[in-house]
């Protein structure tokens, strides 16, 4: 453990000692402040009167979300709707790329998207009038608002998703490239759009993010002739964190590449 | 950033195990690969347990390295920073077998 602690006899001391069964299986109560019982004069230890318990537990914390994640893939499954969970930083193009998706699609897939939004719905806005259904999740509700998407807050969306009349179902997450790659939220595949203009170091700095994706568009290449980015160093640093990652460059705005994605989408 | 919800979930499983009895010590085990920031965690837990049996309990965190096991030669290593290449062969063609752990371990209850 090797940090600083306290007992419930009030002794501070740093965690080189074994704590108490550190296995964590042992489920009979255990002393866990041998000195108090010894020493009843120290103190008011009318609360200590039996000893202090240790239970274990072994739960997973993210077992909640993971078992509502579950349920959300089973639906998606068994209504036949492939799943995309597309994240990035802030500003990386993610709804630019959706817009595009969906204008190259309509009419020939039925898309659908769940769009996490802090506080806005100017991203679900920019997504009107091509053919998807959108839900909006804002995360903005309560303390400050969630910096990601979880199961459970995609699910409470799905009643608003037409799951039977769809075939490809987006899940725009919230710009940041930390929270949600720890979220399980029912995707089948998650897609990453990463910007040249964030730098090579980004995967090694990111490395849970780049490590989950199963594919890493590369946004905004008709900047490059701007930029002094070493692509092929980013796609070291991205094989170093995630060796079997698919890339694929592309700019939304002059439409370079998109041939590429649209194959991918069609294919999850 | 996401620690708070974090809380939320440890609480809720914490609060099954504990009953109505209060909770002293809640032991996890975190690994490397999970982003999480202790302090954050420990600020956060402060916060969210306000009036339960969860309130002035205290995190004790068990950090796991992460690891990765090669299938090419076999090779287990530990790794110094965020690298998926096997120390044995240069390999990349690898599994994480620790480091991904987050998980409530056990809880200290006050006797009662």
């Amino acid at each position: 453990m090797g940090r600083f602690h306290r007992h419930v006899d009030g002794a501070e001391h740093d965690g080189s000692h074994t704590h108490h069964g550190d296995d964590a299986v042992l489920r009979v109560p255990q002393d866990v402040s041998a000195s108090t019982s010894s020493r009843p004069e120290v103190g008011d230890l009318s609360g200590y009167e039996t000893r202090p318990e240790r239970i274990a537990v072994l739960e997973a914390i993210f077992g909640e979300n993971d078992r509502i994640a579950a349920a959300n893939r089973r639906d998606f499954t068994e209504a036949g709707v492939r799943v995309v969970n597309l994240m990035s930083s802030p500003g990386a193009g993610k709804t630019t790329l959706l817009r595009e998706t969906l204008v190259r699609l309509h009419g020939r897939t039925r898309i659908g998207i769940v769009e996490g939004d802090i506080e806005t719905s100017i991203d679900a806005d920019r997504l009107e009038g091509l053919g998807a259904s959108i839900a909006l999740v804002n995360t903005g509700n309560g303390f400050g608002g969630e910096c990601h998407l979880d199961a459970p807050m995609v699910r409470s969306a799905l009643a608003r998703v037409p799951l039977a009349d769809l075939d490809l179902l987006f899940i725009e997450n919230v710009g940041n490239l930390v929270c949600p790659a720890e979220f399980d939220v029912g995707e089948h595949v998650r897609a990453m759009v990463y910007s040249p203009t964030e730098g090579e170091e980004k995967p090694l700095k990111y490395p849970v993010m780049f490590r989950t994706a199963d594919v890493v568009v590369i946004n905004k290449i008709d900047l490059l002739p701007y930029l002094d980015v070493d692509l092929d160093l980013f796609h070291a640093n991205l094989a170093a964190v995630n060796p079997t990652a698919r890339t694929i460059a592309l700019s939304s705005k002059t439409g370079e590449g998109l041939d590429e994605w649209i194959e991918w989408v069609s294919r999850v | 950033m996401h620690e708070l919800s974090l809380c939320r979930s440890i609480g809720t499983i914490v609060r099954t195990y504990a009953e109505d009895r209060p909770v002293q010590v809640v032991h996890l085990k975190v690994g490397q690969l999970r982003q999480v920031v202790p302090d954050s965690l420990s600020y956060c837990w402060a916060l969210v347990n306000d009036g339960t049996v969860c309130a002035g309990s205290l995190l004790d965190i068990d950090h796991v390295p992460a690891a990765i096991l090669c299938q090419e030669c076999g090779t287990t290593t530990v790794l110094e920073q965020m690298r998926m290449v096997c120390s044995g062969c240069a390999g990349t063609h690898v599994t994480v077998v620790a480091g991904e752990e987050f998980l409530v371990t056990s809880i200290e209850l006050q006797g009662g």
